[in-house]
């Protein structure tokens, strides 16, 4: 499982430029279902065929980002957020273009107050010693990625994009490992879920599903004087109640619910107070479809070291199965 | 140049583009195929193809901000909220025309000499100004005016500098003007032009008539804003008037497809029409609903520079227009070549 987190949280795919994380999840199902497809806005969609019920479900392969907006005589370039940057959480951070390009980001001198601080204030130093040589590099609106290695320590696994890279793996996971089921269950890796849960209501109003069920990871009230939220990393998937875009439909929640008695593993409830997700438009797309969520507990969300316990995205897995099979 | 001075003199605030409607109506009549118009208010006009393989939709909205009168104060002044983004700090002074008689009236507040110092250093609030129509009575207004009447502000258009154009308005009558001309020619693909109602409150009209249409491929046509005044950065700028038609990388409400933007570009290029990248991320428009409306559609948003935008005296340049007119055309006329390009944009 970890290898399989590494491979795909290394990959680049801000949101919009999801071209080279669906190239590596594609080379990961290829030998494991009968259909791949790619639609207008970029979401793969792999479907295991059957006479049963049509079941979505969905993860987004788009992370987080910078843009690059402006590059000034020096070579320094501006930049804009792609989905929920921090200016705190990006300070001293290294980022990666697509072609490779490393560049330090960093905030200007003059500023009187950290507390100002703001993403107007901050650049992008690649080293290039004027705007013409910066150029050969980055062209505006080229977007980059936070660098963040993925690394092992004890049953947690810390990296950039676990959000939702560890939700791809799981969908992977469950491909590979799914039995025999008469369900129609379309697997899909949706785009531009950081930017307004886009991807997913596109590939929703395709496919009508009868139910679906999202993994995405949540945040938790674990760390020191965090703020109060129940969820805790290492104490199982959590089974989302709601978020800011939705309120997950109670049979689904009891699908998922008695699917993890059954198979006897931990779980626990998420009420999220901030924050949207997949299933926000799902389920109001054609016609409405019930909807539900498996949460990963992930710390420090949108950051660099976004942290998840492996025994969580391995139980994950398990629960998906029991679910949809 | 005629139809934007006569679209940006046509009041239409959201949700009441009647005006609009009628004037495009009638100058589209003998263009277009099947002019149809949807619950919603929008235009949907259609000029067939030679071969009807692929739709194409252009989109620009005919709404405008302005305002709803809220209520009748004593002595025949109008409580009135704004429709739309507004920054309330210009408002002051500012002339505007009310209801469907277009009774003249100026935006009026407490004067200066009046007020308490904490009131002077503070930016007067929406809520302590008021229309005044002139009348001193309570009822007289309200044999004038209704609860729930439109105003909007009062400009006529004028040139002046070196091809400079102000008016109020220019977002987006600037795209309702192109897209009348686009409809002047037949592709071998169907054309819908889409004129929007109600973009200004929330993006409304475009989601139904995307829904509508189901267009392959779908071109936004706007005015969108332009910061290059003393006092801000140069990487600050959204985009620089003078300098072309400005093409939309990434904004609040959509990431256009970037095979298609590249596409506009390289068109651009060729054709030696001037052409720039906005480049904040700030704003959003109807590209938002369109590029996500059933099962996704190839989007692109393609925008004349306004300075001071969503004010009685937003500034275009006449060339920046010409140059985004010229984009449209040229793009239509090169997918007519090479349609099946429409299927290598999808997924990208």
């Amino acid at each position: 499982m970890f290898d399989l987190i590494k491979r795909l949280s290394e990959a680049f795919g801000v949101s919009g430029n999801e071209e080279g994380i669906r190239e590596t999840i594609i080379n990961e199902i290829k030998n494991d279902v009968q259909e791949i497809s790619v639609d207008t806005l970029g979401n793969l969609i792999a479907i295991k065929r059957g006479k049963g019920k049509k079941i979505m479900v969905a993860a987004h392969m788009d992370e987080i980002g910078v843009m690059a907006t402006y590059i000034d005589e020096n070579g320094f370039i501006r930049f804009s957020n792609v989905g929920g940057v921090s200016q705190f959480v990006s300070l001293g951070q290294k980022v990666k273009f697509k072609n490779g390009t490393i560049g330090a980001v960093f905030y200007e001198d003059k500023l009187e107050d950290m507390k100002s601080l703001k993403l107007a204030k901050m650049y992008i130093d690649i080293g290039a010693k004027d705007r013409k040589e910066a150029e050969k590099s980055v062209r505006i609106g080229d977007v980059a990625c936070f660098v963040g290695d993925t690394v092992k320590q004890g049953n947690m696994v810390i990296s950039k994009a676990i959000d939702d890279r560890s939700g791809c793996a799981v969908l992977i996971k469950a491909i590979k490992e799914l039995p025999e089921t008469d369900n129609e269950i379309y697997f899909v890796f949706t785009v531009q879920e950081e930017l307004g849960l886009r991807g997913a209501k596109t590939a929703a109003y395709q496919i009508k599903p009868d139910i679906a069920i999202a993994v995405d990871v949540t945040a938790t009230g674990d760390t020191p004087e965090a703020n109060l939220m129940e969820v805790k990393c290492g104490s199982g998937p959590a089974i989302k109640i709601k978020d800011r875009s939705v309120i997950c439909h109670p049979e689904v929640k009891k699908l998922l619910e008695e699917s993890a008695q059954r198979i006897d593993i931990p779980y626990q409830f998420e009420v999220l107070e901030f924050g949207g997700s997949d299933p926000g438009a799902i389920h109001i797309s054609a016609g409405g479809v019930p909807s539900g969520a498996i949460s990963i507990p992930c710390r420090y969300l949108h950051s660099p070291v976004e942290a998840a316990s492996l025994m969580d995205i391995e139980n994950s897995v398990k629960l998906l199965i029991e679910a949809i099979k | 140049m005629v139809y934007i001075k006569e679209l940006t003199e046509i009041n239409g605030v959201s949700g009441n583009e009647d005006g609009v409607r009628e004037y495009i109506k009638k100058h589209i009549e003998e263009l277009a195929d099947e002019i149809s118009v949807d619950s919603m208010g929008n235009i949907i006009a259609l000029k067939k193809g030679k071969n009807s393989r692929y739709k194409v939709m252009l989109s620009a909205h005919m709404d405008e901000v302005g305002f709803m009168i809220t209520g009748f104060g004593e002595n025949g002044v109008l409580k009135f909220t704004t429709v739309g983004g507004i920054d309330e700090r210009i408002l002051p002074g500012k002339r505007v025309l009310v209801g469907d008689k277009s009774i003249p009236g100026v935006i009026g507040s407490k004067p200066i000499h009046m007020q308490e110092r904490e009131e002077r250093s503070n930016n007067i609030k929406l809520k302590k100004m008021y229309i005044d129509i002139g009348t001193d009575k309570k009822d007289e207004s309200e044999k004038l005016v209704s609860l729930g009447d439109y105003a909007a502000f009062y400009s006529p258009f004028t040139e002046f500098g070196e091809g400079l154009v102000k008016a109020k308005a220019l977002d987006d009558r600037v795209g309702c003007a192109i897209l009348i001309e686009a409809l002047k020619e037949r592709y071998e693909f169907d054309l819908y032009a889409c004129f929007t109602v109600q973009e200004e409150v929330g993006l409304r009209g475009s989601e139904v008539a995307a829904f509508t249409v189901n267009p392959d491929i779908a071109l936004v046509v706007e005015g969108t804003t332009c910061s290059d005044v003393p006092g801000v950065e140069k990487y600050e700028y959204s985009t620089i008037l003078g300098e072309g038609a400005a093409l939309t990388i990434m904004d609040r409400t959509s990431y256009p497809n970037k095979g298609f933007v590249n596409y506009i570009y390289e068109i651009a290029k060729k054709n030696q029409i001037r052409v720039q990248f906005k480049q904040t991320n700030s704003g959003g428009n109807d590209a938002g609903k369109i590029q996500t409306s059933q099962t996704g559609v190839v989007t692109a948003s393609i925008s004349v520079p306004c300075r001071y935008i969503h004010s009685p005296v937003s500034v275009m340049s006449r060339q920046d227009f010409i140059s985004c007119k010229d984009i449209v055309i040229a793009v239509l006329q090169d997918l007519e070549k090479n349609q099946q390009v429409i299927e290598k944009f999808k997924g990208r």
